[in-house]
């Protein structure tokens, strides 16, 4: 005696969020079979395993033929075929583009191309997600990524409409997005301390203030859609960088800079004297970042450079996050008494999201 | 009355992409009603178009308006080749041809291709102008309202029903036209879907005129199947139950459903009142009876069924109870003849409902049922479908035939099937043979709530045990004993009905889903031969069901089953026998005794102890049973001159079986003088039967089920409700195909489906699976195929009331037919009637004297009313109306309001039910009933047979609950699958399967809801659901 086939299908479609999950951690049913018995489901509720076994498989098709909807979350919502209580959508498209940590932060920065698909496998063997959850991933990532790309508004507002996402959700892809655009380099050895929470964060200020939906308004307002596009970075502001040179070029600037710092900080810096001996370097680092990112690849390295020209040098020295904290504010305010450097708005508009990634990025 | 359909396309959206250069498509849409057809504009270039066209006016006859489905092709146009269809939407007018349902339709339809499936949706309208043209010689029955519910719709009254309707019609099946060698499979499915369409129209519309010629206004408990002949061609036939309905409580409603037919019928009952003969002779009985007290004979003029009254009195006037039930031969014989005049003038008095008014099922005889095999031929002129007239109307004699036997006139819970495998068919047919109470079938206006009233003086929830047959002439050898309710009356010692559980019936603890699963091989051969080997196969396949089914109950420790079906399927090489019944232990009935084991070798002491652990087991498991259904009657003391009858199995079940010869064989399933329920192992077959006994695992805890409409016992419904469809086809290996190893592979898909339901809905706990319904077929050699649909429904536990209560409240809900202050009377009455209520004769009398005599001046005073009436003539009917109106929603107040009331728009709910818990259906919208046919050529690729089905069935849910939104509606109930036919050819990567779905779509509105609206317009408005002061929380 063998089942042909073997189906369950409600007025209201039945989703078991157990199997969902499991289901998008890509387990194939057998596998996942095992797992629920491992549960100790049978003992609760007096199934057998054939039981276990035909209703996995009938929550896997159900959930392979909503994926084809998942893929345009706005039409779960009016299809017809599936009913489908409001909160169940939510949690299904929800969950559908969750993604895991470890795999975010292998692919982060990268470009969502063919080539980095091909790679998946090492990524899978890498971090023990399952290849098929991988691509779902993966997937997921380039459609987001392919949907908003040409959009204007709002980076966070566009996926959040087009995927129906929580904001907390539309965010993270928002980062994603964003990183792959702009192909920051995460992957790095020294990088690998930093989490994906860290770049999200150090995104979301970079497109709030470095792009081009950041010019000439306040970041908040979100009437003003004209050339508003979060995704790449303000090739203009960029330039102007340049001009920031002066502070590490200008040897008197670069001293005077120097003492009012100092002078500020004195007594109240537990590594003042390191801070002191280093002032120069930390300044030309912060400044040299600055000023090379016209180039592409140096755009691609800003977290490398950060890392290795600022948070290293100062986690080298023990600073406390309390005293970066307070170097960070006093280097950047101290430029404002400057009387010979004219570049006060360019300026704050870089320190202000740099002083926030670097804070962010400063832990062990 | 002809008429004008209006159809505008206004949009579609996600539409396919039909240009696979530009990902885009250029939609159009052809409207087609008859020969006309309209085309709007192409929409270039988009997934999403808006045509928002200009009415599409078709002029029609409304005969065409009956039987034809508007059909809406969506195309996409192409310079340069033929146009592709997209896929097509049916929409069945019907709703729109009878003033109280929808008056539009709009909505979002999905569209169908018969290979793709679903391919987006187009949103419609379409209204209808009806002018108004009285031809007498008219062809259509447009008004005549149907309805799948099996009971009296909620928001309708009876006032009179007139009884069975049938139709039948038959066509060539276009998959078997030559045509079809030459057309794609897309074609012939559309064929095929647009054939039946306008067949069910055109039996809808037949017995519309039927209905219209027993002056009915309606179809009750309309039940339309196929039968897919195959090379002998396609048949559809439909029956119901015609009646005169009157909406509820709505005054506005009322006037404009006053249309000239039903005004008319309510007066011709009078005029021609059916049987003068037997109210002359109704008093000459009772003046026999000197003890009366008093003398009802007045009132015999013109009650025919005051015999019953006298029944019920007869106890109180202080005769002893042994003599009461001697008495009740003649009043019985008297009783029967008096309905069987009534009922006379109809051929077939059968009725397809379930369930009743309070009043209208007097006494049940017993389930009856008849078969017989035929061998298909070639419909020659489909204009005369005499054969399969000829055939249906042989069974239908049988069927009469039998319920005569059991003492009955009449046939309640009546249904026909087909089983067909080749060119052999089986016809089965059903039902209950039982008593009714004359007055719904004559007129049933102001007469009706007199009797109501005499009819409470039966002992509630009991009468209807009672036999109807003549005692000293049984129709077979049954063991009667006193009622063990009212203890005047005799009753069965167990009772097989396929009628719903009556509201007022007194159940003991709760109920439970009972089946009987049996295979029989068989030989394969031809023709004449086949149907022979399958007439005698059929006999035993029915006693070993009965066996099985009245063990299973034994084992249960109940003694009663409700819903009863029992489905025979035929295929090439076996026989296959499904019977799905819920039992319950009725307080009137004796309890089962229990099951005995006999060995056959007594001398071996090794068997012997198996015998007898085997006897511990049962044992063990009847009080396992009782414990788990909370069966516990109170220990009753024997009563003088009734002994407990010795435990002996006998059958309910008059069948029989005839072949094409017309032989007709009657069986007795008792089992003569053999102790029944002393179960002999003499063969390992016996043992085995044993043991499959005991191998139904029951629901886990929190889990019931049932196959009728609510589960017994259970009453405190929330209003989450699941309706869910399950198939599962199993293979068989053919290698050990013996009778037992079938039996086993049977019992265990059986068993192992209902498993995985439990656990699929354990979400639901506490929760019960109500009107579990089983299909069984036989689509290949080795193939089983078991469709289930049902719905679960779960209920609050911690509010679980008392047994009382909820008997009270259950009669107050029935009683909303009658007027308010009769509302009281079931109140008192049931209480009297709890099982656990001692029952001293005198003690009675005295209770129930002074409340009987009230109750006897005002019934007089009714009698001078109708007398009134009758001479002032239609006013009667607008007593009735103001005695009605006010009604009914007492119901209320008693029932707690739904927790959760917000109910997301859009939604559709379904339910095999006639109701929606917690909820109340405030209007009907009309009948859904479709057909589908999804076809695959590439079945690997859509997941397989599972993916495939999977698929169609949800889309088939899809496209009838976007046809009841478009209505209106926000729900359908009493959904029906009535036909799952799949066929496979993996090797081809071929499949294709046909769906029939049929439901009522209406409007539910929840009662927490309806109570704010009601506070809020306290003035009794036309919204039937609020009538003011009368909802009070």
């Amino acid at each position: 005696m063998t089942s042909e086939l073997d189906i369950f299908v409600g007025n209201t479609t039945l989703i078991d969020e157990d199997v969902y999950r499991l289901w998008l951690d890509g387990y194939s049913v057998g596998d996942a079979v095992a797992l629920r018995v491992r549960s100790g489901i049978l003992e609760q509720t007096g199934a057998t395993a054939a039981v276990l076994q035909s209703d996995t498989m009938d929550h896997y098709r159900t959930f392979h033929m909503l994926e084809r909807l998942l893929h345009a979350p706005p039409k779960l919502l009016h299809q017809l075929i599936y009913q489908i209580p409001p909160s169940r959508q939510a949690l299904l498209i929800e969950r559908y583009y969750a993604f895991d940590e470890a795999f975010v932060r292998e692919v982060l920065g990268k470009k969502l191309s063919k080539g980095t698909k091909k790679d998946l496998d090492d990524i899978s063997t890498k971090t023990g997600i399952t290849l098929k959850s991988c691509r779902r991933q993966f997937d997921n990532f380039k459609r987001v990524f392919k949907v908003v790309e040409e959009m204007r508004g709002s980076l966070v507002d566009n996926v959040q409409q087009h995927f129906l996402l929580s904001d907390r959700l539309a965010r993270d892809y928002a980062a994603i997005v964003f990183f792959a655009n702009n192909r920051f380099e995460t992957g790095k050895k020294k990088l690998q301390y930093l989490s994906f929470g860290d770049f999200a964060f150090c995104a979301e200020l970079m497109i709030q203030n470095w792009t081009l939906g950041a010019v000439g308004e306040a970041p908040t307002d979100p009437d003003s859609q004209v050339d508003d596009m979060d995704m790449d970075l303000d090739k203009e502001f960029l330039q102007d960088l340049k001009e920031l040179k002066v502070l590490v070029a200008d040897k008197d600037l670069l001293d005077l800079h120097k003492s009012l710092v100092c002078t500020a900080l004195r007594g109240k810096l537990g590594v003042f004297s390191e801070m002191e001996a280093n002032f120069k370097n930390l300044s030309r680092g912060l400044v040299n970042v600055a000023t090379k990112l016209t180039h592409n690849k140096d755009v691609r390295d800003l977290f490398v450079d950060l890392v290795e020209k600022f948070v290293e040098p100062c986690r080298s020295d023990h600073w406390p996050l309390s005293d970066v904290r307070l170097f960070l504010n006093q280097y950047s305010a101290s430029v404002h008494s400057l009387d010979g450097f004219r570049h006060q708005a360019l300026w704050d508009r870089y320190m202000g999201t740099l002083r926030g990634c670097l804070l962010r990025l400063y832990h062990d | 009355m002809p008429g004008k359909l209006k159809v505008k396309i206004v949009a579609g959206r996600h539409l396919p992409v039909m240009d696979r250069a530009s990902d885009l498509t250029d939609a159009f849409v052809e409207v087609k009603f008859g020969n006309t057809t309209f085309k709007t504009d192409v929409y270039p270039k988009s997934l999403n178009p808006q045509w928002n066209s200009e009415w599409f006016k078709f002029e029609v006859d409304d005969e065409d308006l009956q039987d034809e489905p508007l059909q809406i092709t969506v195309l996409d146009h192409d310079t340069y080749s033929a146009n592709d269809a997209i896929g097509k939407v049916y929409i069945d007018i019907d709703p729109l041809l009878y003033s109280e349902a929808a008056t539009v339709i709009s909505g979002w339809f999905p569209i169908y291709d018969t290979i793709h499936g679903i391919r987006g949706e187009i949103n419609v309208v379409v209204k209808v102008d009806l002018f108004n043209d009285l031809n007498r010689f008219r062809q259509s029955s447009c008004g005549v309202k149907f309805f799948c519910t099996t009971s009296i719709p909620k928001c309708y009254r009876a006032v009179i029903i007139h009884g069975f309707v049938e139709e039948l019609v038959v066509n060539e099946d276009p998959e078997y036209q030559w045509i079809d060698r030459i057309r794609t499979p897309r074609a012939s499915n559309e064929a095929r879907q647009r054939l039946i369409s306008l067949m069910s129209g055109e039996l809808q519309r037949k017995i519309g005129l039927k209905v219209l010629e027993m002056r009915g206004n309606a179809v009750v408990g309309y039940l339309q199947c196929f039968d897919l002949e195959g090379e002998s061609g396609l048949v559809v036939r439909a029956i119901g139950t015609a009646c005169t309905l009157d909406k509820l409580s709505s005054p506005a409603a009322f006037l404009p459903a006053c249309n000239s037919p039903s005004k008319e019928m309510k007066e011709i009952p009078f005029n021609e009142d059916p049987n003068p003969n037997t109210h002359s002779s109704g008093p000459s009985t009772p003046l026999k009876n000197q003890t009366y007290s008093f003398s009802p004979s007045k009132s015999y003029s013109r009650q025919s069924s005051s015999s019953d009254t006298d029944l019920s009195l007869t106890p109180k006037t202080g005769m002893g109870s042994g003599s009461a039930g001697k008495e009740g031969g003649p009043f019985k014989a008297l009783l029967r003849q008096q309905t069987q005049s009534a009922l006379e003038q109809r051929e077939f008095p059968f009725f397809t409902l379930t369930a009743f008014p309070p009043g209208f099922l007097v006494h049940v005889g017993g389930v009856v049922s008849a078969r017989s095999v035929k061998l298909l031929d070639r419909i020659h002129n489909p204009d005369e479908p005499e054969t399969r007239d000829a055939w249906w109307a042989e069974i239908r004699q049988e069927i009469k035939s039998h319920a005569k036997a059991l003492g009955c006139h009449a046939v309640v819970g009546y249904s026909e099937s087909t089983s067909i495998c080749e060119e052999v068919c089986i016809l089965s047919a059903s039902g209950t043979a039982a008593v009714l109470n004359p007055r719904f079938l004559q007129d049933g206006t102001v007469e009706g709530c007199l009797e109501q009233r005499l009819e409470e003086n039966l002992p509630a929830g009991c009468g209807f045990c009672h036999i109807p047959y003549d005692e000293l002439n049984m129709p077979f050898p049954a063991h009667l004993t006193y009622c063990y309710n009212c203890r005047k009356q005799k009753v069965p010692d167990v009772l097989f009905t396929t009628i719903d559980l009556p509201t007022d019936a007194t159940v003991i603890g709760k109920g439970c889903l009972i089946q009987a699963r049996l295979c029989r091989l068989k030989k394969k051969a031809q023709a004449e031969a086949n149907a022979t080997a399958i007439s005698n196969l059929l006999p035993f396949m029915e006693y070993e069901v009965h066996t099985q089914l009245m063990n299973k109950l034994k084992l249960k420790g109940m003694n009663a089953l409700f819903g009863l079906r029992i489905q025979i399927t035929v295929g090439e090489n076996m026989l296959m026998g499904l019977a799905s019944a819920t039992g319950v232990y009725l307080a009137a009935l004796p309890t089962p005794g229990g099951i005995q084991i006999a060995g056959k070798t007594p001398n071996d002491g090794s068997y012997e102890q198996h015998i007898s652990h085997m006897q511990k087991k049962i044992n063990d498991t009847i009080a396992k049973n009782k414990e788990l259904y909370e069966i516990n009657p109170p220990i009753s003391e024997e009563i003088i001159g009734s002994p407990i009858p010795e435990p002996r199995q006998r059958s309910r079940l008059l069948r029989s079986q005839s072949e094409s010869s017309d032989e007709v064989t009657e069986l007795d399933l008792s089992h003569g003088k053999k102790d029944a329920f002393v179960l002999e192992i003499d063969d390992t077959d016996a043992m085995e039967d044993v043991h499959s006994l005991l191998t139904d695992v029951p629901p886990p805890s929190g889990f019931y089920s049932c196959n009728t409409e609510i589960m017994p016992g259970i009453n405190n419904w929330t209003s989450e409700i699941q309706m869910f469809t399950s198939v599962r086809v199993i293979r068989l290996s053919s290698l050990n195909l013996t009778n037992h190893a079938l039996n086993k592979n049977f019992n265990d898909l059986c068993e192992n489906l209902l498993k995985s339901l439990y656990f699929k809905l354990r979400s639901m706990i506490p929760c019960c699976l109500c009107h579990v319904n089983f299909t069984v077929s036989l689509p290949e050699d080795e193939l089983i195929q078991v469709t289930v649909t049902a719905v679960a429904i779960t209920f609050d536990k911690n509010q679980a009331l008392q047994t009382t209560k909820a008997h009270v409240e259950k009669s107050l809900q029935r009683a909303s037919t009658d007027n308010e202050e009769l509302l009281q009377f079931p109140l008192e009455l049931c209480s009297d009637s709890l099982p656990s209520h001692p029952f001293p004769p005198a003690k009675a009398t005295s209770v129930d004297y002074s409340s009987f005599a009230d109750r006897c001046s005002s019934w007089i005073e009714l009698i001078k009313l109708k007398a009134q009436t009758i001479r002032r003539g239609s006013i009667k009917t607008t007593v009735t109306v103001e005695k009605t109106s006010p009604m009914g929603e007492g119901n209320f107040r008693n029932r707690s309001a739904a927790p959760c009331a917000n109910s997301t728009v859009g939604v559709v709910k379904m339910t095999p039910l006639s109701f929606i818990p917690g909820a109340k259906i405030t209007k009907y919208l009309g009948i859904i009933n479709m057909f589908f046919i999804r076809e695959t050529t590439s079945l690997r690729e859509e997941g397989g047979v599972s993916g495939f089905l999977h698929a169609f069935i949800a889309e088939v849910f899809a496209m009838v609950r976007a046809h009841v939104a478009a209505l209106g509606g926000n729900a359908v109930v009493s959904y029906i699958m009535k036909q799952c036919v799949f066929m496979e050819n993996p090797n081809k990567n071929q499949a294709q399967c046909l769906i029939n779905v049929s439901g009522d779509a209406v409007v539910f509105a929840r009662e927490s809801e309806l109570e704010v609206v009601s506070t809020q317009q306290p003035a009794a408005n036309c919204q039937p659901a609020c009538t003011g002061g009368e909802v009070t929380t």
